[in-house]
């Protein structure tokens, strides 16, 4: 029924694990408290800012909800909940307007 | 505050975590809820979120395995959107490098978003801290998300039969993604990566394999290294140059 078997599914969650704790563990595992190069830190400082945001631009501006077209109401939604964020550097408030702008999508989807 | 204990450390750790689990709770619950869909039975799920411990890439790897991708694929543009935790891992290592081998590695496995993003924080904050009480915080953090990931992962996986497709959860992901960044855009220079990897990242989806996401976090990263070296100079400028020549990058 669907496009995998049950050997397929489990070589992907048990070469996840391995994988995903391999990268984990490369960097506090194997170097221990030696000293990180200033230009190799001062890169990674900015990780989380700029993954993050690029794992979500493309969700947003071709969202998997409208099969992948732009729309106005989802970015805006987006934004709101971005600028809230942004402005009161509180991840409560923002995730909070962008579940109302949320319902408020769906209420007007339905 | 200033620690007495590793024990009040590993308390403060999951206080100021509890407001994660407002996110990690519903990313928890779509993750069960998409795995019902695309046809994991309960313990297969409950499987993926405890052996694998990492949202991103388990929506990443459910996502693909039902677009019948080639299963290397699958493996590949999974363990990318996790490249990331990487680069955590290394950012961590200054802080808690010399705990013991089984603690880094009890560490290594618990290394999220939400963890990272607290300790980091907390750590440049506090310089004081020994490393003991920096790993009580750490894992701390992870005191309620981890087991809320794994208990909204099962009620997920319970529940999710009832949910109809039609109320279009997905986009309540990249909307968990959103809150989190603003709060973290504390200097120029976090703008300008985050901006640029923007910008990157919408081309970038035409490279294969997810290979957009890793080369638009890249340039995210180049230009906010090169942001920050630029605002120093001309902080440096202004000043004293010769106090500025001895000063510390600051983060």
């Amino acid at each position: 029924m669907n496009g995998f078997t049950p050997g397929e599914l489990w070589f992907v969650i048990i070469g996840l694990a391995l994988g995903s704790f391999g990268l984990r563990f490369a960097f506090i595992g194997f170097m221990g408290g030696r000293p990180m190069p200033e230009w190799l830190m001062r890169h990674l400082r900015y990780t989380a800012v700029a993954i993050i945001p690029a794992l979500v631009a493309p969700l947003v501006v071709w969202p998997s909800t409208t099969g992948g077209a732009p729309s106005l109401p989802h970015l805006a939604v987006a934004a709101l909940t971005f600028v809230v964020g942004y402005l009161t550097r509180n991840v409560l408030w923002a995730l909070l307007s962008g579940v109302s702008g949320f319902l408020l999508l769906f209420y007007l989807a339905a | 505050m200033a620690f007495t204990t590793t024990k009040s450390a590993f308390w403060k750790g999951m206080r100021d975590s509890a407001p994660f689990l407002l996110v990690s709770g519903p990313f928890g619950l779509l993750f069960g809820v998409l795995a019902g869909e695309a046809g994991l039975n309960v313990a297969d799920a409950l499987a993926f979120s405890l052996a694998v411990f990492a949202g991103s890439a388990q929506f990443t790897a459910l996502q693909l395995l039902q677009e019948n991708t080639p299963i290397m694929i699958v493996l590949i543009s999974a363990l990318a959107v996790n490249l990331r935790v990487a680069m955590y891992s290394a950012s961590l290592t200054p802080y808690l490098g010399d705990a013991p081998l089984w603690q880094r590695a009890c560490a290594a496995y618990l290394v999220v978003d939400q963890s990272y993003a607290l300790s980091v924080v907390k750590f440049e904050t506090e310089p004081e801290m020994t490393v003991p009480q920096r790993m009580a915080y750490f894992f701390g953090t992870n005191g309620l998300v981890a087991p809320g990931w794994m208990i909204a992962t099962l009620t997920g996986a319970l529940v999710g039969a009832q949910i109809p497709a039609s109320w279009g959860l997905d986009f309540v992901l990249p909307l968990a993604f959103l809150a989190m960044i603003g709060p973290m855009l504390r200097t120029p220079a976090h703008l300008v990566a985050c901006f640029t990897a923007i910008v990157v990242s919408l081309p970038a989806t035409l490279m294969p394999y997810n290979l957009g996401l890793i080369v638009a976090g890249l340039a995210g990263m180049m230009a906010g290294a090169q942001a920050e070296l630029w605002f120093e100079r001309r902080l440096a400028g202004q000043a004293d140059p010769q106090q500025a020549n001895k000063q510390e990058t600051p983060s």
